[in-house]
């Protein structure tokens, strides 16, 4: 009745997982008895859990991601503490059984459960209000996706306490991920939420890739689209080729472990290669899907900043599509040890090389940006210009591991290690960082405060230094990554180096939190009533912060880039280009919202325990859960009440509204 | 910052500079053993790519890390002699020249890659009057064994080698992926089972040089660790001839138990392996090995 399920599954003798659950567990109630004591349930329902607006799931996705950081990060701490102590004969506090499930959750966690929702819930917010336009194309669907990311999530961290994780690496490479290999539910805990995690991302990609293509502003040509929407597009236009592949591939894995076949077994002609080209080949583009946005960021951030347009636009555009394209070509150099033969390896080792060609552009560009500019060293800016400074670095050591004598000796280092977290934090994190605090205002209506907002910066910075200098050489000396012990005691000082800038990043998640509370209790002295904090050059900024459901009373006019920097120029008449034609505004009638739905919200519910109960073979209850989701979606799709119209009354009168809160 | 009067900051500005040269010093010996200070003829190759190409990229990556700097500075709201150029977006000539410093370095290091991957290929002879020896190579969980096949004399979880003389590696696994990997040797290559890779290494010198699989394989992973010890020609013969008087016989049974689940163990040899046992291994026709249990 309950499949492989019982009280054992718990893992009482050990004090980590059962402490950490409780922790959890305390955290969570509170919110909860908080939450209900408060009263605040109709409205969580209403307007948060049933949203279907862009912003509101937007700003969900991103909270989930800060709070899957501690988690992630949790994990991070823990291997940098396991690593500094168990040097010479040493075996630290945390037995191998163990120490692989961390490192696995950690790989697993903060890809797919950080730095996707983090980049897909900014692209989710930003895209329409720099589109000029109401939602995303499928407002419901956007919900559906959200909850089904928060049901991966919701699985992989009942991982902890119910059962294990998998001990295979972020990537679970079979064999050792086949069932003879990992007979455990670790294995299955991992593909199933990300399985139903990932059929989420496909939808929002789907979703963000029709806006782009087929939702933009009168006037807004592809040439006058903000850089941020084309990096946007090339993101998303990976996740709906790339996405399919992993749901395939683990697809595949599922048979293998549930139902007796051979893909990729040992036996009866199964071969764990295919899995491995396959994995990569949904793996190179993932990084680029997490990369392109932050670069677009750091193309608003810069630009804004140094008050002057985005030096040559064109280039950035043709340098992010082609980004998109050749990162298809280059899997290979994840597995150049596996022995394809020179030809193979020297073609995916230039390949892989190309690729640094317009990002080398980029940098060049965002350097000819700040050239003339009149620099405002606000938050945004300080990420921008730690991720100038150690992206290069990060870049720089990955064209090292493209060149394949090269990876023969590095594969599998720590030195690896130290790139892709060179990469990863200093690209994608200070990229989300610098989003976050720039877009923060427009969410919420308050700026967040600048002094912490800076603190924060510098202790990233500098403990990303601290905790991945010191991989990069001990990579060169031969150390090799998932290690949970070594012999050599002079490797000892250098990991002990690296646990101190892991404190130095807690430090700076810690003032994270810190700096949301303290801005909350300042709101009314932060607040920006003008709806333009910074000074901005795109759509998102000429509406009022926050902005009312539908976006745009009335539809912009966009006759150029930068659209609304070409506004307030006109306004002040300091038109730049003399025959710049006024802005003109599109008025419409009534405008249609989508109604909330609690479809999303439904549909998740059910997929977790589906999940569940296939991770534990408890099959009656899997049925549930299937019949739930059909019978949600089913539900959804027969219903005829999907929108709500907005009289022009109402929206002259909120607006009227936002106007009054302006200053003068 | 900085425009502090300069006499007081001369002892501290030393003091770090001497703490700087202490840190570059041990991090430098503390390099000895890994793949900068190679002891193979495969190593040493890989250690001028490594040099090079980092040179080469050097090259453009500090004057951008410095420019972005001094831009950022110069450029700053509050720098009145810097001049604004609130419309200035672009020039043909700079775009020129973003697209051809990154295009020239990649053709650089293009070649570079194209034709080391030739040159290094793992399974491309090394050249030598020496003829190679054949050493093949089994990962088990979670051990090494390393068979010679033409003395039918085996090794477990140590690795003996004549210097100076290539060292052919046939490299297969009983049960889940391994790297074969010898940093101070060179090159690693994958161990998968049903699979055959192969390996040429050469050790420069005798010595003993620290072995470890590159890819993790489960719980005992860490401790998939030997030494690697080259001898002189004399001397290794020596340990052949002891191996060969030695006892205990390697076939499939004995392979089968070997290929159980065990964390480090000691060393030992085999004086006499079935023949053709690496080719069974390598083409998945051992018997069916147990499963891993469960926690």
């Amino acid at each position: 009745m309950i499949g492989k399920l019982s009280w054992s599954a718990i893992p009482l003798d050990q004090p980590i997982p059962i402490i950490a659950a409780g922790v959890v567990a305390l955290a969570i109630l509170a919110v909860l008895v908080l939450a209900t004591l408060r009263g605040w349930w109709p409205y969580l329902w209403r307007e948060w859990i049933t949203s279907v607006d862009h912003k509101r799931i937007g700003s969900m996705y991103m909270i989930l991601a800060l709070v899957m950081l501690i988690r992630g990060f949790s994990d991070a701490i823990m291997m940098r503490t396991q690593l500094a102590l168990a040097a010479g004969g040493a075996e630290g506090y945390l037995p191998p059984e163990h120490y692989n499930q961390i490192f696995s959750a950690h790989g697993a966690i903060m890809i797919f459960f950080v730095a996707m929702p983090f980049v897909v819930g900014l692209m989710n917010f930003v895209v329409p209000l720099q589109l000029g336009i109401r939602d995303v194309a499928f407002p419901v669907l956007n919900s559906v996706s959200f909850w089904l990311t928060a049901a991966g999530v919701l699985l992989i961290n009942v991982s902890l306490v119910v059962g294990e994780f998998a001990r295979t690496g972020w990537l679970a490479y079979p064999p050792l991920s086949e069932l003879a290999y990992s007979p455990g539910v670790g294995v299955d805990y991992y593909l199933w939420s990300l399985q139903i995690s990932g059929v989420g991302t496909l939808l929002s990609g789907i979703n963000l890739t029709t806006t782009i293509l087929k939702l933009r502003a009168p006037g807004m040509s592809y040439a006058r689209m903000p850089i941020f929407c084309w990096t946007a597009l090339a993101s998303n236009l990976l996740i709906v080729a790339a996405f399919p592949i992993l749901t395939a591939t683990f697809a595949m894995l599922l048979l293998d472990r549930y139902c007796g076949f051979h893909f990729f077994t040992n036996e009866l002609g199964g071969n764990a290669m295919m899995y491995i080209n396959l994995i990569w080949l949904w793996g190179h583009p993932e990084v680029y899907i997490l990369i392109l946005p932050a670069f677009g960021i750091f193309s608003e951030v810069v630009a804004t900043f140094a008050g002057k347009p985005l030096f040559s636009y064109r280039s950035m555009v043709v340098a992010t599509m082609a980004i998109c394209v050749l990162s298809f070509m280059v899997w290979l150099h994840h597995f150049f040890t596996m022995g394809a033969g020179a030809n193979v390896n020297g073609f995916f080792g230039v390949m892989t090389m190309i690729i640094a060609v317009p990002t080398g552009v980029k940098v060049f560009n965002w350097l000819f940006t700040l050239y003339g500019g009149r620099i405002r060293f606000t938050s945004p800016v300080y990420w921008a210009i730690g991720f100038m400074v150690t992206f290069v670095i990060g870049g720089m050591t990955g064209v090292l591991l493209a060149v394949p004598p090269a990876d023969f000796v590095l594969h599998n280092s720590l030195f690896l290690v130290a790139h892709f977290h060179n990469t990863i934090i200093g690209g994608v994190v200070f990229g989300v960082m610098a989003g976050y605090m720039y877009w923060f205002p427009k969410a919420f209506g308050f700026v967040l405060n600048e002094c912490l907002g800076k603190m924060i910066f510098w202790c990233w910075f500098i403990g990303f230094y601290l905790a991945f200098m010191p991989l990069y050489a001990l990579g060169l000396m031969g150390a090799t990554r998932r290690m949970q012990h070594y012999d050599n005691p002079a490797w000892q000082p250098f990991m002990i180096v690296a646990l101190c800038g892991a404190v130095l990043i807690l430090l700076g998640i810690i003032l994270t939190a810190l700096q949301l509370v303290i801005s909350v209790r300042q709101r009314r002295r932060n607040a920006d009533l003008t709806g333009d904090p910074w000074n901005g050059r795109t759509l998102e900024w000429s509406m009022p912060s926050p902005p009312p459901p539908w976006n745009f009373s009335e539809l912009p006019l966009v006759t150029g880039r930068d659209a609304f920097w070409a506004m307030k120029q006109a306004r002040s008449g300091h038109s730049a280009h003399s025959d710049a034609s006024p802005p003109r505004i599109v008025t419409s009638g009534l405008v249609r919202v989508p109604r909330n739905t609690p479809v999303g919200f439904f549909i998740a519910f059910f997929a977790v325990v589906a999940g569940f109960a296939l991770i534990w073979h408890i099959w009656p209850m899997a049925a549930l859960g299937l019949t739930g989701i059909v019978t949600a979606v089913i539900r959804q799709a027969w219903s005829d009440d999907r929108e709500m119209l907005v009289s022009h009354d109402e929206i002259v009168a909120a607006s009227q509204r936002a106007m009054r809160r302006l200053p003068s | 910052m900085g425009t502090g009067t300069s006499k007081p900051t001369h002892a501290p500005r030393r003091s770090v500079a001497i703490a700087a040269i202490v840190a570059l010093a041990a991090g430098l010996s503390a390099c000895r053993g890994g793949v900068l200070d190679p002891q193979g003829v495969v190593g040493r190759a890989q250690r001028v790519i490594l040099y090079d190409a980092t040179a080469i990229m050097l090259a453009v990556v500090v004057p951008v890390i410095v420019l972005t700097l001094v831009f950022v500075w110069w450029f700053r709201a509050g720098n009145r002699r810097a001049k604004y150029r609130p419309d200035w977006d672009y020039s043909g000539r700079i775009e020129m020249i973003t697209w051809s410093i990154p295009a020239l370095v990649i053709v650089f290091l293009g070649g570079m890659a194209w034709i080391g991957s030739h040159d290094l290929d793992p399974p491309k002879p090394i050249e030598s009057a020496a003829a190679p020896l054949d050493v093949d190579v089994v990962a088990l969980d979670w051990r090494w064994l390393f068979i010679y096949p033409a003395d039918g004399v085996a090794s477990l979880n140590r690795l003996t080698i004549p210097a100076r003389v290539p060292i052919h590696f046939r490299i297969t696994s009983t049960s889940v992926m391994n790297s074969f990997f010898i940093p101070q040797l060179g090159s690693q290559i994958y161990a998968m089972p049903g699979m055959t890779t192969q390996l040429y290494l050469e050790a420069d010198r005798p010595g003993t040089y620290q072995g470890l699989s590159a890819q993790f394989s489960g719980d005992g992973f860490s401790d998939m660790r030997f030494d690697t010890v080259a001898l002189s020609a004399d001397a290794f013969a020596e340990w052949m001839r002891t191996a060969k008087d030695g006892t205990g016989v390697l076939d499939g049974n004995t392979l089968a138990a070997l290929a159980l689940p065990s964390k480090a163990d000691g060393v030992s040899t085999y004086s006499h392996v079935a023949g053709g046992l690496f080719d069974d291994v390598a083409r998945g026709a051992m018997p069916m090995l147990p499963a891993r249990e469960d926690r």
